[in-house]
């Protein structure tokens, strides 16, 4: 089999649910409890979290341990609007969100709040120059994507935090869901930013977790409340077990980073390469470094996104229609939309997203089984 | 802009008169010692400023860790740049492009040491002007207040640029205030009180009280760890453990409920007074802070103290509970202070303790224990640990999780 669908999820590695395995079976004990069995599971937490802190070269405690990118992303936004809902109603976010953000801000803008979504150009990014016209003195939060899941695009990260320097009480957000371990952290942990969302699986990491970064001194309302776990922001009996193990798949994550990267942009290249020699192709993601290295999103104009991905599901390789969350939903691609492509040729689109496991010669093999399979698709229309 | 040196400001100085000196070779043994972690780091304490070379090593962390030395007033990252006009007109460009906003305004201010060098001061001020507002435009001089200060420093060695300006954590070099001793509980208020003696110049030796099996294994490491972190500030800290539990079961035993409290106190303080003379020290230092609980009345103090004539030192005397509490989060000792484990000061304690005691029934009720039995035995019992900064007491397992991790 080949797995080119990694910005979906991806495989939880062999090491990482041996460190889950063990703790669940050995370091059991509930965080919060007194007695030292208790104590010693809250060590292996906090240990986790400064492990987890360090690689991103942040304070731990500004790491808060949520279910996973979907919590943090409704966190961030809706803590935030609650939190500063005194000072303004006005949010800012791009029109290529993930559903996480997109339809949290619909659900706000339910309750009364204002919400912009910024335009992007032909390669899904926003101008920082709209940004800067759309800011208010009632808003509030600015919520930036690092990479779009759907086709890769990097967001201009830089000239957003230079823009909202002069702005200094405006939350600053990022969904770093898709750009960790993508050789883009000093963009994304940049000095101004305020909060980042992670998410664990999409590293290697078990479902259920994730994290996210809030910079110190900066508010947001939580959404869990009970027992006042996580400094009272985020209440719920610690899944310790699979926390160890986030931490330690983000250190593998990291460890290898530039020569997965390497590796993911070599095989993007080889792709993209081949199949731009052939008519029906309509290429979405580029080879630039305005792109993530693991995302290649095209389309096959004529055949539908689910035909070409059932088609090569046949050989075993398995590719995704834009994104797994609306991929079942018949959508057309939001971004693609966003990004004025035409509802016939968005509806064609497929996404292949690359991880470290990925080689050369998973490469090639997609490329036979594509010049196999567009012999047929070019019949059908 | 990557910096080849840090030009640290003394702090207090020109007060200290004939003290200069030592204030001097002390900050410098202070700094050194911080910074010991980067071999690379070159650390030159002269008679008007201090030189941090960096040598390669990564600013940031360096300036992280000067932040936290008394005896600082602030410090300067600056770059070297080779000696010719040409490398200091591009440097301080970027200097001023990197802070640069509209509407901003700027200075140039040159010392020149080198006298051979080709240009004077105001020849070079006008030269990196000129060459600043031909290339920033909207940029406008202001020498008064101005937003961006360039200052350039010809010296023998080389030419120095230097912009920013931090902060540094003032007060006076540890050391320079001799040495005392710290009650030191776990709670928010003692690790302040530490850090704020420390800030004063005094180098403090910790003394902290515990009453197995009443106080568990881990307050006394938490005790440990809030050390660790006031030694950031200060180097290594000696931590000097007391076991206290046959004398707060025999007071307990023996004494009325409403002066166990006050008597417990007075049973402290002999010890630590004790234990202050034995190793030369000049006071005792804690964390009280007057009203704020039974034990720190003026009436409480007066029948507590009254057990010895050593200084006993109260740097938060008149402070408010939130701003000490501000302060305890400044220093990174809040989190660890909140920890929920008993400490000797809340166990046995009566329900109504008394606020005013009084000092001659205090003395009284003191005659039905052993003071000086009691005294002996603790102290012969003592456990002594030097502390160095960042080390982790909390976490026995530390090393078994980082297999797992």
């Amino acid at each position: 089999m080949i797995y080119f669908d990694n910005s979906a999820t991806t495989q939880a590695l062999p090491e990482v649910v041996d460190t889950y395995d063990k703790v669940s079976k050995s370091i059991w004990g509930n965080p919060s409890s007194l007695h030292n069995f208790g104590e010693k599971a809250f060590n292996l937490l906090e240990q986790s979290r400064k492990q987890i802190a360090d690689l991103l070269h942040v304070n731990a405690d500004e790491i808060y341990f949520t279910s996973g990118g979907t919590e943090g992303d409704n966190w961030v936004l809706k803590g935030t609007a609650i939190e500063k809902r005194e000072y303004g109603k006005h949010l800012i976010t791009t029109s290529v969100e993930h559903p996480a953000i997109h339809n949290s801000m619909e659900q706000l803008k339910q309750l009364g709040f204002d919400v912009t979504y910024l335009s992007v150009d032909d390669e899904g990014r926003i101008d920082p120059e709209e940004l800067k016209q759309a800011i208010r003195p009632d808003t509030t939060l600015v919520s930036v994507m690092a990479v779009n899941n759907e086709i890769g695009t990097i967001q201009p990260l830089k000239e957003v935090a230079d823009i909202l320097r002069d702005h200094p009480k405006i939350h600053f957000h990022v969904d770093a869901v898709q750009g960790i371990g993508k050789g883009i952290q000093d963009l994304i942990m940049n000095d101004r930013v305020d909060f980042v969302t992670f998410s664990g699986h999409k590293f290697h990491a078990p479902r259920g977790t994730g994290f996210i970064y809030a910079k110190r001194g900066r508010r947001i309302a939580p959404l869990m409340n009970g027992g006042g776990q996580e400094k009272n922001q985020r209440s719920g009996t610690e899944n310790v077990p699979a926390i160890a193990a986030m931490a330690k798949a983000l250190r593998l994550l990291l460890d290898k980073e530039s020569k997965a990267n390497q590796m993911e942009r070599e095989i993007k290249q080889l792709i993209s390469d081949h199949i731009q020699k052939f008519d029906k192709i309509v290429p979405f993601s580029k080879n630039t470094d305005g792109f993530a290295p693991h995302i290649l999103c095209f389309a096959i104009t004529g055949v539908r996104g689910e035909t070409i991905v059932h088609a090569f599901e046949e050989h075993g390789i398995y590719i995704s229609t834009t994104s797994a969350c609306s991929s079942k939903k018949h959508l057309a691609s939001s971004t693609l939309t966003a990004m004025n492509v035409p509802e016939n040729v968005s509806t064609s689109a497929v996404r292949i997203s690359l991880g470290d496991q990925n080689t050369v010669a998973e490469a090639h093999e997609f490329i036979s089984v594509f010049d196999e399979l567009y012999k047929e698709f070019d019949k059908l229309s | 802009m990557r910096y080849s040196e840090i030009m640290v400001r003394y702090g207090e100085l020109s007060t200290k008169g004939k003290n200069r000196k030592d204030f001097i070779k002390q900050l410098g043994k202070n700094v050194r010692a911080v910074l010991s972690e980067y071999p690379e780091v070159g650390v030159k304490a002269q008679r008007d400023r201090l030189h941090v070379t960096l040598n390669g090593a990564d600013d940031k962390p360096v300036m992280d860790d000067l932040q936290r030395v008394f005896g600082i007033e602030n410090f300067s990252p600056s770059v070297q740049v080779e000696k010719d006009i040409e490398s200091i007109k591009d440097t301080a460009l970027t200097m001023v492009q990197e802070q640069f906003k509209p509407g901003m305004t700027f200075k140039i201010q040159t010392k020149r040491q080198d006298k051979n060098f080709e240009y004077h001061t105001d020849q070079i001020n006008n030269i990196l002007g000129d060459h600043i507002l031909e290339n920033v435009e909207g940029i406008t001089v202001d020498v008064k207040h101005p937003d961006i200060e360039i200052r350039v420093e010809i010296r023998m060695n080389g030419v120095f640029l230097s912009s920013e300006t931090i902060k540094g954590a003032g007060g006076l070099p540890v050391g320079t205030g001799g040495r005392a001793t710290m009650m030191l509980s776990g709670g928010i208020d003692s690790p302040v009180a530490s850090y704020m003696g420390m800030k004063r110049g005094v180098k403090i030796d910790m003394i902290h009280f515990y009453s197995p099996p009443y106080t568990s294994v881990q307050a006394l490491s938490k005790a440990k760890q809030l050390t660790s972190v006031l030694a950031k500030y200060s180097g290594g800290i000696q931590f000097i453990a007391v076991p206290f539990t046959e004398v707060q079961e025999t007071i307990k035993e023996k004494v009325p409920e409403g002066y166990l409290m006050t008597i417990q106190r007075r049973m402290m303080l002999r010890i630590a007074a004790e234990i202050t003379k034995s190793r030369h020290c000049k006071g005792i230092f804690n964390g009280e802070a007057l009203g704020q609980v039974a034990s720190q009345t003026l009436e409480s103090m007066m029948a507590i103290n009254d057990v010895t004539e050593l200084p006993i030192l109260r740097p938060l005397i008149s402070m408010d509970k939130t701003d000490i509490i501000e302060i305890a989060k400044k220093i990174g000792t809040y989190d660890l202070s909140i920890m929920p484990f008993e400490d000797c000061c809340t166990i046995f304690t009566p329900p109504s303790p008394k606020t005013r005691p009084d000092l001659e029934k205090t003395r009284k009720f003191e005659q039905y224990i052993d003071v000086e039995g009691l005294m002996k035995r603790s102290i012969e019992g003592i456990k002594i640990t030097d502390i160095k900064p960042n080390e982790d007491y909390m976490n026995a397992d530390a090393d078994i999780f980082a297999e797992l991790l």
